[in-house]
């Protein structure tokens, strides 16, 4: 009995080993390409690999992260989301309207405010696309407008700003030498990546990505599936929200114009399929780490902001063509 | 090209022409290191089908992707009429009049039949404007000519999958080919169909032009092919004369031992009613469908394509809402329209078709077989990997899944590996009833014994089997009573023990 459950328990260290080892192969393109990147601005220029500068670029990044994980968890169930930047702009803005000096709740007000407006149409969405049958593509095109639409009715087109000290906190704080929103972004991260690879909804989103009817036939409710992978999208375009308007000490309603195509930016690259099933979080911290580094490095050497727009353009389908190759 | 086509025809139509049409001595192919055809002969004779046969990773794909020019050999030699030949690509192929009927439909489904046909090669006027005139002219004269009931300006979109099917093997026959290769043509297709196809065969074979046929339906085989050759483990084994051969021999042959075929016995008499569907009924599918299930019985239901038997099993198990009537599992009522109810209560469904709805192709064994059963082996959310690991570990052993690692994407698995698959992810769930629809589909002869043991096993131990199938042995083989349907209702439900092939099909059509 001794022996077995001694072998049982070595099988699963094993396996375990095993398990890191494809994982890390897996993502091991995608680490390699972000490491020639690092080494070929390091040495172009001598700025570039120093702390002060890699606590910027994950600054940076930390936005486009997280909302790129929510993305991550739609796409891997064949969906596609248009309009997280839309909803961290109302986010961000009702959010900033609970925390302004004058009208100063407790911050906690405001990250509930900003997470459950994300939610929220993170539902409409799901809704719309897994009970009434709205392509993805439509249905969060259609929010892409609207909630962009309310974000102006709700600030009548105004900033606001005069932010109370707890909120800029969450923008330009730092615990322990870690900015706060690089330290929100990684346990965003590990949150997602166990929810992905350890629960049974983790599961059930890769099956129902990669085939619905057979995940239905397995007894899997895929419409609930289907919608909560919308719902985490929005909760983390409000979270995403939240963090912009910290940063940027204002809620401004032009905010996030754009930003969806970073983060479908950050998945691609990551290696997760535009057509379900397929893809892991690892990947999208490295896509998004790739795009922040490339913009870090780029305005650090002064190339222009229209050349940072074609490379990355060039690097999204280069991504794909080697992951078509890889196949 | 066309001119080539041409003159290759009359070639192979003229007396005392050469012998083979096609000769293909020790071709060999490795994929990384790893051998999938070692020795791959055959020799095709005009005017004639010759049945390829063999099961799964025996080689033939491989062996008919190398003649096809989708693969290169490794070594070896092909002749086409006495030339040796190493094609390149499919063109090329097709160039030597070469065509393909595959088993993946490529349809463009806002096209007519007539542009489907001749996408690519439409008749024109002044070199760049489509003739689309001539073209459905030409195209309905093709489907007349071969005996294909299709109009040739109907929307692709509007067909049934058995037409769009035969649509298919038009297109092939369209190239004017002396030699066809058909990969299971009729897996999508009812008994119907499968005449006419049959009748077009016979048509080729009369213009000189021979093919070669891939089917694991051995009942076609011995209904329309002249010569085989049998492929096992990448090697040539045997040919010959299919008149020279019975069915248990070439079975033999395919699986390379003898094949004991399942037996079945009586169920007891007074058993308790396990399934009992009352009156079930959706929209003009099916109507007023009442049948019952014993605990230790096979039921087997057989029908036509359009007979409603698929829809029927999926409306049972949940897939698809009734319009009225009801179900019962031992009594209590089954929630409509819930696959997770009814998995819940104790039934599994293999379904018709893996890659559509059966498996997750991009998961892994592993995850496809304990999909079904996650909740069981997790606790609050979290899946438990030493118990999803023993879960799986057993089920591999008792469904005998030939796989290196439970890792490793379903996808990788031949089809018969897969089905199993299937099977085990509805057995994690302990289900009392088991619904299958066709559950053989395209698996090969040694793997379809297993899979009817299997069937008839899992009912002596007092559970309930629901089977569908369009293939009348299998439903003989392993069904206790057998229901027949027609036009979405049921005509008949006669004892299985006494049934013969005759009597069910008679019934059916």
């Amino acid at each position: 009995m001794n022996a077995t459950t001694d072998l049982a328990n070595r099988n699963t260290t094993e396996r375990r080993k095993a398990e890191i080892t494809r994982e890390f192969v897996k993502s091991f393109s995608i680490v390699l390409v972000f490491v020639g990147i690092c080494v070929l601005f390091t040495s172009l220029n001598q700025y570039f690999f120093t702390w002060n500068n890699w606590l910027n670029l994950l600054r940076q990044s930390s936005i486009n992260g997280i909302l790129a994980i929510g993305v991550t968890f739609v796409i891997l169930a064949k969906g596609i989301d248009l309009s997280v930047g839309s909803i961290m702009a109302l986010a961000g803005m009702v959010a900033a309207n609970l925390v302004t000096t004058g009208n100063e709740s407790p911050i906690l007000f405001a990250i509930v405010a900003a997470l459950g407006t994300g939610a929220v149409l993170g539902l409409a969405n799901g809704a719309l696309i897994a009970r009434i049958n709205v392509p993805p593509f439509v249905a969060t095109l259609g929010m892409l407008s609207m909630a962009r639409g309310l974000t102006l009715i709700y600030s009548d087109g105004r900033p606001i700003a005069n932010l109370s000290a707890p909120m800029k906190w969450i923008g330009s704080g730092n615990v322990l030498g870690m900015p706060v929103p690089v330290l929100i972004f990684f346990a965003v991260f590990v949150i997602g990546w166990i929810t992905l690879s350890r629960t049974t909804f983790g599961r059930y989103i890769y099956a129902v990505g990669g085939n619905e009817k057979a995940a239905r036939t397995s007894g899997i409710s895929t419409r609930t599936i289907t919608a909560s992978t919308y719902v985490i999208s929005g909760l983390l375009a409000g979270l995403g929200g939240l963090v912009l308007t910290a940063r940027t000490t204002a809620a401004l309603p032009q905010a996030g114009i754009g930003y969806e195509l970073d983060a479908i930016a950050a998945v691609v690259i990551g290696g997760t399929s535009l057509s379900g099933g397929r893809g892991s979080l690892v990947g999208t911290l490295f896509g998004a780490l790739i795009i922040g580094t490339i913009n870090n490095g780029m305005d650090l050497m002064g190339v222009s902001s229209y050349y940072q727009q074609l490379l990355k353009g060039a690097i999204i389908v280069l991504a794909v063509i080697a992951d078509q190759i890889r196949k | 090209m066309v001119d080539i086509i041409h003159e290759n025809a009359t070639e192979a139509k003229s007396p005392g022409g050469i012998p083979f049409l096609l000769e293909a001595e020790n071709v060999a192919k490795a994929f990384h290191g790893v051998p999938a055809l070692r020795k791959g002969d055959l020799k095709l004779r005009p005017g004639t089908v010759h049945a390829l046969c063999g099961g799964n990773g025996a080689g033939k794909s491989t062996f008919l992707n190398i003649v096809m020019g989708l693969l290169r050999k490794d070594d070896g030699t092909i002749k086409i009429k006495g030339h040796a030949v190493d094609f390149k690509s499919a063109s090329e192929a097709l160039g030597h009049g070469i065509a393909i009927i595959t088993q993946e439909l490529s349809p463009v489904l806002e096209m007519t039949v007539a542009e489907n046909i001749y996408l690519g090669r439409e008749p024109k006027r002044f070199g760049a404007f489509i003739d689309f005139g001539a073209l459905e002219t030409q195209a309905q004269k093709l489907l007349d000519d071969i005996g294909f009931p299709i109009r040739a300006s109907a929307r692709m979109s509007t067909l049934s999958l058995a037409e769009t099917q035969l649509v298919e093997i038009a297109k092939a026959l369209s190239f004017d080919a002396d030699i066809v290769i058909m990969d299971e043509p009729t897996s999508a297709i009812g008994e119907h169909e499968v005449h006419i196809l049959f009748a077009a065969i016979e048509r080729l074979k009369s213009r000189g032009s021979a093919i070669i046929y891939v089917s694991h339906k051995l009942s076609e085989i011995f209904d329309i092919a002249d010569e085989f050759t049998v492929f096992r483990d990448g090697e040539f084994i045997v040919s010959g004369l299919v008149r020279d051969v019975n069915r248990k021999e070439l079975v033999t042959h395919i699986v390379g031992r003898e094949v004991k075929f399942v037996e079945k016995e009586r169920p007891n008499a007074g058993a308790p009613i396990l399934l009992e569907v009352r009156n079930l009924s959706r929209n003009d599918e099916f109507r007023d469908i009442s049948i019952n299930v014993a605990a230790g019985e096979v039921l087997g239901i057989y029908g036509l394509l359009g007979s409603g038997r698929t829809e029927f099993l999926e409306a049972v198990y949940g897939m698809e809402k009734p319009t009225s009537g009801e179900v019962l599992l031992a009594g209590k009522q089954v929630p409509r329209g819930s696959p997770r109810e009814s998995i819940r209560m104790g039934m599994a469904m293999v379904s018709e078709d893996r890659k559509d709805s059966g498996l997750v192709l991009s998961s892994s064994i592993a995850h496809n077989i304990t999909l079904s059963a996650l909740s069981l082996m997790a606790v609050s959310g979290f899946v438990k990997k030493q118990k999803e690991k023993e879960v799986v570990e057993e089920m591999i052993r008792s469904q005998r899944i030939k796989t290196s690692s439970s890792e490793l994407n379903v996808e990788n698995l031949s089809g018969g590996n897969q089905q199993k698959v299937v099977f085990a992810r509805c057995l994690t769930t302990d289900p009392r009833l088991l619904i299958c629809d066709e559950p053989t589909r395209g698996i090969d002869e040694g793997s379809k014994q297993e899979i009817y043991a299997f069937l008839r096993d899992f009912a002596t131990k007092g559970h309930g089997v629901l089977v569908v199938s369009s293939e009348a042995p299998e439903i003989l083989q392993v069904s206790d009573r057998i229901a027949i349907f027609k036009g979405g209702q049921l005509v008949d439900v006669i004892d299985g023990h006494g049934a013969t092939q005759q009597s069910i099909m008679e019934l059916a059509s």
